[in-house]
């Protein structure tokens, strides 16, 4: 077993959520520090080393110049540092008790699979569909054949590495949690079909507790049901949409996020920071959100040792993300063959996404129940409620602004005593 | 007046949700989208705003914090095209990493754009009602070049 699945295995055993931050800085000795600081952080901890935009879109000449002239990139430049490079630095501040993820985000990512492989990388992330969609302009055929190499690369890798799906996350916000459900066990299926035989299933924070904790759930039962000999384990990311503004905001949802991952049984969060509102986050920042996580953590697994943990919502979700996972597997010999005539047809469709080869039919809308649904099923095996009022209503974008902002709306209600908490003199 | 707009990201970004949300605000308001997604290269947003293409405004959407120097690319290539030189052209979202900084908005206008909305400068409920004086004044200029076609059908 690769040593991020047994890492993870060993921190579930012990009764510890496993914690990680998104991280990635352009210089080099920032990203040692920046890994360092989290490996000796109070808490069960992952690395993580996030790309740069330009080397996600394979635009490496671009970021080698920023890294040479001294310009702020957004994020790691895994290809201008070179396999060397990487490989010294994951032997310096990695190790067993320390695995370290590289985190893209790139629709062709072939040339990061051969540098991560040669670097003796322990795991990364992604998948066909997530990383194409919503993430640039590649033909999702191109992306689909891409990642079935890369899969077979990793599988191959002398140490093979660890994947984690991204499906789970679609557009960060507003898709429905039995499509992100559905689109997270196809990428684990897909890295399956490829050989990779230690996989994480993703899945991101949405609105609702409950339905979240339903989704979660279904998610463990169809891997339990459509990944036999995998050893896998679910990935629950803070939520990735529109953060909260005020500091106390911020950390209650990442608390939310904290206990949803111990209430549904989740083995590895991915841990936001409330910096990351407004740019990205410091060292010390992410350090402390990773501490924050981990107290909250122990506290919520001795709450729910006490007390019973909230129920999930009962809406039918798991059928649902069923039906859409054998609906795309029908059309197909293959999964990754599937997924793309899936989508051609709209049996797959992720509301909102401009993608070309994303139907875009389907709509997605925060329900008058503040759950998740669809208010256009588009071509998708799914069910609109015609009897929510909120369902039915015309989309604007001030509607859409609304939606969008729903956490950081219900989140940040200290706006409203904001003299209270401003009054520090 | 309605406007034809051209929404677009910048090359590096993939950010998705500001560009819906714009199409939706611009079409509401009466104007055409032509909404080029997530990632377009530089070539891309060029080529869509030529010949019949024109239209009367580009808009560039970016918040992943590299808008400062996607963005300075591309409105120098824009400027340097002889077709695409006097094209009206703004650029909103998070511009840089370091949140608000008035010297990258500064380097900006001074490379061509005739506007810059720097969302963390101000709250964005102020960024955007700049950004809608501005689409009005434009639709008065562009009003007052294309006037009325005389006695078309009331």
């Amino acid at each position: 077993m690769p040593r991020f699945a047994d890492f993870v295995r060993t921190a579930t055993a012990a009764g510890r959520l496993v914690v990680q931050p998104r991280m990635g800085f352009g210089e080099l000795a920032r990203m040692r520090a920046g890994l360092t600081a989290v490996r000796d952080c109070r808490a069960t901890t992952i690395g993580t080393v996030t790309l740069d935009s330009y080397t996600r879109v394979g635009d490496y000449a671009s970021a080698r110049r920023a890294l040479r002239e001294g310009a702020e990139l957004n994020g790691f430049p895994l290809l201008a540092h070179g396999a060397g490079t990487v490989r010294d630095l994951l032997r310096e501040v990695s190790g067993d008790a320390f695995p370290v993820q590289i985190r893209h985000g790139s629709p062709l990512p072939l040339d990061l699979f051969r540098t991560m492989v040669a670097a003796g990388v322990d795991a990364t992330e992604g998948g066909p569909v997530s990383y194409c969609l919503p993430y640039g302009r590649v033909p999702l055929p191109e992306a689909a054949d891409n990642w079935a190499r890369c899969s077979e690369l990793a599988a191959r890798a002398p140490d093979p590495m660890h994947l984690e799906t991204f499906g789970g996350c679609m557009l960060g916000q507003l898709c429905p949690p039995s499509l992100l459900v559905a689109l997270s066990v196809l990428e684990a299926m897909f890295f399956h079909e490829h050989g990779l035989r230690s996989i994480s299933l993703s899945y991101a924070q949405q609105v609702h507790l409950g339905q979240d904790l339903e989704a979660l759930a279904a998610l463990r039962e169809l891997a339990a049901e459509r990944l036999p000999g995998v050893q896998w384990h679910v990935t629950l990311y803070t939520y990735m949409g529109v953060f909260p503004r005020t500091p106390i905001g911020s950390y209650r949802l990442v608390e939310d996020s904290v206990r949803l991952a111990v209430h549904s049984g989740t083995e590895r969060l991915i841990v936001k920071t409330p910096a990351e509102a407004r740019r990205i986050p410091a060292i010390e920042e992410n350090a402390e959100a990773l501490e924050f996580a981990d107290a909250v953590a122990r506290q919520a697994a001795a709450d729910c040792a006490d007390t019973n943990c909230p129920p999930p919502t009962r809406t039918g979700l798991l059928t649902e993300a069923r039906t859409l996972i054998d609906a795309t597997l029908e059309l197909g010999r293959a999964v990754g063959s599937a997924l793309v005539t899936a989508f051609a047809r709209g049996v797959l469709d992720v509301p909102y996404c401009l993608h070309r080869d994303n139907a875009n039919a389907a709509r997605a809308v925060i329900d008058e129940r503040g759950m998740l649904g669809w208010s256009k099923a588009g071509g998708m095996p799914v069910t609109v409620r015609d009897s929510d009022a909120v369902c039915t209503s015309p989309l604007t974008a001030d509607r859409l602004t609304t939606m969008l902002a729903y956490n950081e709306r219900r989140y940040d209600r200290e706006d409203l005593v904001g003299s209270l908490l401003r009054s520090s003199a | 007046m309605s406007l034809r707009i051209v929404v677009s990201s910048v090359s590096s970004d993939a950010h998705m949700w500001n560009l819906v949300y714009l199409q939706l605000l611009l079409e509401e308001a009466g104007h055409e989208v032509t909404n080029l997604g997530v990632c377009p290269p530089d070539g891309t947003v060029m080529d869509a705003c030529r010949g019949a293409d024109r239209p009367d405004l580009l808009v560039l959407s970016t918040v992943n914090g590299h808008g400062h120097l996607d963005g300075l690319r591309l409105i120098r290539a824009l400027r340097r095209d002889p077709e695409l030189a006097a094209l009206p052209v703004v650029i909103g979202g998070k511009l840089g990493v370091r949140g608000a900084d008035a010297e990258e908005g500064g380097r900006l206008l001074d490379a061509g754009f005739d506007a810059v909305f720097n969302e963390s400068e101000e709250p964005a409920g102020r960024t955007l009602a700049a950004f809608g004086d501005f689409l009005a004044k434009l639709a008065q200029t562009v009003a007052v070049r294309e006037p009325l076609v005389v006695g078309a059908p009331h």
